[in-house]
């Protein structure tokens, strides 16, 4: 009756003979009678494959998706090109209904996966050593400057001002509780205002966190931020999106501590907000103070070449109370998704696609500016995103191109307070027509 | 398990050999069996002021990580760094690879720790 | 290539591509005419360059060397690896229903927020509960959620006295270490050796500190906590509040509820009860699920109806806030409503009912060669102490567990719950039929004679796998934690 369950009435009136019971509920006899669920739960009955696929075809038809829309909405989540073999790959269900790899021995597979994918994360941000994955950007944050307090043994943090919402909000319910002081930077132009960081600097502050490119799409000098949290013995943590490290300064030339980002566009797609996978990246002194999952190469006993993940005993299964975090489960196969992404575009590759999101979303700024319906925001130099002041309310221009099948911008007057404010993004996806007709749209609008 | 002679004992199992002012400490035999290999020892820093009773360490296995207790109070003077890229040191001979040397605050912390006998058995009772 | 054992920078060789973008059609101007030479990378990322049949071969052999619950049976206990529906996929895949930009319009995501909106509804109903969050990601994302709804309560009320957590010392590692994540102190109870809860130390650890207590039902013994009513009464009578971890949540759909036993908020592992992949690690979901007077805790947004449809609701004051960007692992959750739909009402009550007879029909034959701490009825999994033979044969769980790795099977979990010395925990799921499960007894049989007639055989498996038993102690000292040459 049940297609997963293969146990018909037959087999399992043979079980229950077997077990010298007649009915099934005598299993469930130590419950107590007044805790016996005795109705029947308020939920459809079962459905036929057909019927199902119908419900969900019936909701995707209720949306309106990136495929039938051209997006040039970014602020942390974007439209980077998926190669096609990574569905292949990831759809291998050796890799996807496998547990976490605590037995070495028929494992291997995926554990070599979370080495070469700790492996090209250090390549990426210049860092020793990455765990193999955090839930997302923003708790990969939180975590990070948990793991900074923990090491300083200090109770305060800064954040940089044109952060994004969602990484600072869940920042925010991360140390609320623990009442860890949140000190936010005041802006300078969109970017850090250094001489605020120079004031608010002090003692008590265990780390600083940094996002480059910030919210605004705009380049901070990470480097500076580094330096001056390291003259007040705190520790810098950057947040970045990997695909601007095929062209922009690593963290790890920046001098920071700590590297964390959201993984999404290493080959994930948009999903409505997840899954994706957060990257954590430290130095080799911090590796024992770090969250999550690492993996080691070790030896087998035949002394074959092996991997095993190893520093387990800061782990929630060992450690408990005292565990550096209390991640279990991560994102495994988004890291799968992402080091596939990774060995794909390769060296050139990744370089190639940063290069390119960066000219299309320069050429972009030039084009919406020559319209004549919007002014900078900001001086600054960009990576892929940028915000313009418009002449009219971003919701109405918004609301206009989605009329065009256009996904518009961010609206920064709504989430920002930046008045008129609209945030583009633009990846190696759009093409030089596109944007041109999104300009043409923008102009009579 | 082996149980020197001339140390005493703490409950947490650490052994402490007295010169002086200064109190020279380490695990136990019996501590280190029980932790398996040992991986990893993180040390205190010289300078450090520790209070009795807290950490002053971490010693990890593969499968555990234990936390270190001072049995007596005082300033470090000296750690033993050796252990920091041989840590298996203290598998080969807990008595002779020692962790810390303390300076300490108050000789009266001394008294609550116990003497090789009384520390067999109380390990005995442990296992 | 049953050999092959290449790390994917060693297969790399300069001028192998795997992709291909477009030509770029804007005009392509200096670099540091955009960007300040200072903010450029001066070190190229050293990523391998491979062909597109490199990376299949690749990826597809160290596939090889995994074992998913697609290979054969996983009876990993406590962690629930039931067949992942392959439709789940297909649904989770379906462009209309995956390529969404979470900042897109509400109005163009209606179809969407149904069905979050539905699967909340639904969670509630099964837990017996008022309301769900989908937004944790993970068990343990879910636990924190959980005890900072809690913090949440009692601190609104002025209570912020109280501080102290209680746990049983048989609790899964993440309920006391998501204690310290959340800021709070733990009380750690000593178990009965059935692993209930001690009542006398229940009541002994309660203070006016009390905020709350995290339990297991069936606790990790695999077993019903019958005081559980009696539980509630003191938690609550001293101002507590219980947190239901449902990790075993798979023993009791239909037949139970948390809401029901008294609990006041509870977490889901989407990726164990309710069949959505494991994935090699992740991801997951931990939806919360709470009764009414938590509800105004809850993580922002929750998915609501409203007057022209469905919509995201930001405006709850008195919420926690957000404990993930976005809305939660939203692709798990679309596997998740799948799968209920597939097995409705009667099919998950269903399903609760043959994991819990799967489990005591292995126990029942298992005990024969294997120790079993408690002959009792079991839920949807159990424990053994080990072989039921001479201590001093010297041949531990461990042993066990990497034969069965010769056999062809992922070993039941083992050394968990701590309270059982040499626990093998076992737990077959509903997805399993008769034959697998007689195959797998015959299997545990076989180990024990061979642990009598030839124990060596036992100490140095596996022999048959990918790679023998490895050494952790290396794994550790060394620290390779990235691809050097040298090595």
């Amino acid at each position: 009756m049940f297609r997963y369950i293969p146990n018909g009435d037959d087999d399992r009136k043979s079980m229950m003979d077997h077990l010298g019971i007649k009915d099934i509920d005598e299993l469930f006899k130590d419950i107590p009678e007044t805790l016996k669920f005795k109705g029947q739960l308020d939920l459809e009955a079962s459905q036929s494959e057909p019927e199902v696929l119908k419900y969900f075809e019936e909701k995707a038809a209720a949306n309106c998706s990136l495929t039938q829309l051209t997006s040039f909405l970014g602020a942390g989540v974007y439209d980077h090109y998926i190669p096609g073999i990574i569905k292949h790959m990831v759809g291998r269900g050796e890799f996807y209904t496998a547990y976490t790899p605590y037995q070495p021995e028929i494992s291997q597979g995926t554990l070599q996966v979370i080495f070469e994918y700790q492996s090209m994360i250090c390549d990426l941000t210049g860092m020793d050593v990455s765990n193999a994955s955090m839930y997302d950007g923003p708790t990969a944050a939180a975590e990070a400057l948990l793991m900074a307090t923990t090491q300083k043994k200090m109770e305060k943090i800064i954040l940089a001002g044109a952060i994004s919402p969602e990484i600072r909000q869940v920042i925010e319910t991360y140390m609320k509780y623990r009442d860890i002081e949140v000190v936010t930077l005041k802006e300078e132009k969109g970017l850090v205002d250094f001489k605020d960081l120079e004031a608010k600097l002090d003692q008590d502050v265990a780390a600083v966190l940094v996002q480059s490119p910030n919210f605004y799409g705009l380049i901070e000098d990470v480097e500076r931020v580094s330096e001056m949290a390291h003259g007040r013995k705190a520790l810098a943590i950057a947040y970045v999106d990997p695909i601007s490290l095929g062209v922009l300064k690593s963290p790890g030339e920046a001098g920071v501590d700590i590297a964390v980002g959201d993984g999404q566009a290493l080959g994930n797609g948009t999903n409505l907000g997840g899954p994706y996978l957060g990257f954590l990246a430290t130095t080799n002194k911090l590796v024992r103070k770090m969250p999550g999952r690492i993996v080691g190469q070790t030896e087998d006993v035949d002394g074959k070449r092996a991997w095993v993940l190893t520093l387990q005993a800061r782990e929630q299964h060992i450690r408990r109370y005292k565990a550096t975090s209390n991640i279990c489960s991560n994102q495994g196969l988004n890291a799968l998704i992402a080091s596939i992404y990774m060995t794909t575009l390769g060296r050139e590759g990744l370089k190639e696609v940063a290069m390119m999101s960066l000219q299309k979303a320069h050429y972009a700024y030039d084009k919406l500016l020559a319209t004549g319906r919007f002014k900078p925001a900001f001086e600054g130099a960009f990576f892929k995103e940028f915000v313009l002041l418009a002449d009219m309310e971003p919701e109405v221009i918004n609301q206009k191109l989605l009329e065009n099948n256009i996904l518009g911008g961010y609206d920064l007057s709504k989430a920002c307070g930046v008045d008129k404010g609209i945030m583009f993004a633009v990846t190696e996806k759009r093409s030089k027509e596109e944007i041109d007709r999104l300009a043409e749209l923008l102009e009579v609008m | 398990m082996k149980v020197m002679e001339g140390l005493l004992y703490s409950e947490d199992h650490e052994w402490v050999k007295v010169e002086g002012k200064v109190a020279t400490i380490g695990i136990s035999d019996f501590a280190q069996h029980q932790l398996g290999d040992i991986v990893f020892v993180e040390l205190p820093e010289v300078a450090d002021e520790i209070a009795k009773g807290e950490v002053f360490g971490v010693i990890e296995s593969v499968k555990a990580a234990s936390d270190s207790y001072l049995p007596v109070g005082g300033k470090v003077v000296e750690v033993n760094s050796a252990l920091e890229d041989e840590p298996e040191l203290i598998n080969q001979d807990a008595y002779e690879n020692w962790i810390v040397k303390i300076e300490m605050e108050d000789e009266g912390d001394l008294s609550g720790l116990m003497s090789p006998e009384a520390y067999e058995e109380f390990c005995s009772k442990e296992e | 290539m049953r050999n092959y054992d290449k790390v994917i920078y060693e297969v790399s060789k300069k001028g192998r591509r795997a992709y291909r973008l477009p030509e770029s059609d804007v005009e392509m101007k200096p670099v540091e005419s955009l960007i300040p030479e200072a903010f450029l990378r001066k070190e190229e990322a050293p990523l391998p360059e491979v062909s597109e049949v490199d990376v299949i071969r690749h990826y597809t052999n160290l596939s090889n060397k995994n074992y998913g619950v697609d290979t054969g049976f996983y009876p990993l206990g406590s962690c629930t690896m039931k067949y992942n529906p392959k439709i789940n996929e297909d649904v989770a895949a379906m462009p209309g229903l995956s390529q969404l930009h979470p900042y897109q319009p509400e109005k163009t995501i209606q179809g969407s927020l149904e069905i979050m909106y539905e699967l909340q509804k639904a969670l509630a109903e099964i837990g017996g509960m008022d309301e769900t969050t989908l937004q944790p990601a993970a068990g343990a994302h879910g636990e924190l959620t959980g005890i900072l709804i809690i913090k949440a309560y009692h601190q609104l009320k002025g209570d912020f006295h109280r501080n102290k957590i209680i746990t049983p010392d048989s609790s899964h590692g993440t309920n006391p270490a998501t204690v310290a994540t959340a800021g709070y102190e733990l009380v750690e109870i000593p178990s009965n050796a059935d692993g209930s809860v001690n009542l006398e130390a229940l009541k002994e650890a309660i203070d006016e500190n009390l905020a709350g207590l995290m339990l297991t039902n069936p606790s990790t013994l695999g077993l019903f906590e019958t005081q559980i009513g009696e539980i509630a009464k003191l938690i609550h009578e001293n101002g507590g509040l219980l947190y239901y971890d449902g990790a075993n949540m798979n023993a009791i759909m239909g037949k139970s509820r948390p809401g029901d036993m008294g609990f006041d908020v509870m977490h889901y592992n989407l990726h164990k009860t309710f069949s959505t992949p494991h994935g090699g690690g992740g991801p997951g979901s931990g939806a919360v699920a709470v009764k009414q007077h938590l509800a105004k805790f809850l993580p922002k947004p929750v998915v609501v109806k409203t007057g022209e449809g469905y919509g995201f609701d930001y405006d709850r004051p008195e919420s926690i806030g957000k404990i993930k960007g976005f809305y939660g692992n939203y692709g798990i959750l679309l596997r998740a409503y799948t799968y209920i739909k597939t097995m409705g009402r009667d099919g998950l009550k269903y399903a609760s009912e043959t994991a819990v007879l799967n489990a005591n029909y292995m126990m029942h034959q298992l005990k024969e060669d294997y120790k079993l701490p408690m002959n009792q009825v079991c839920k949807h999994e159990f424990v053994l102490d080990g072989l039921k033979m001479d201590e001093l044969s010297g041949i531990r769980t461990l042993d066990v567990a990497k034969r069965l790795l010769d056999y062809g099977y992922h070993p039941p979990t083992v050394y968990f719950p701590l309270i059982v010395h040499e626990a093998i925990m076992i737990e077959p799921t509903e997805t399993e039929s008769r034959e697998t499960l007689d195959e797998f007894i015959a299997a545990m049989k076989a180990i024990a004679r061979e642990a009598k007639e030839d124990p060596e055989l036992l100490k140095n498996a596996p022999y048959n796998t990918p790679v023998r038993r490895v050494n952790e102690v290396l794994a550790a000292k060394q620290l390779v934690l990235k691809y050097k040459d040298s090595l």
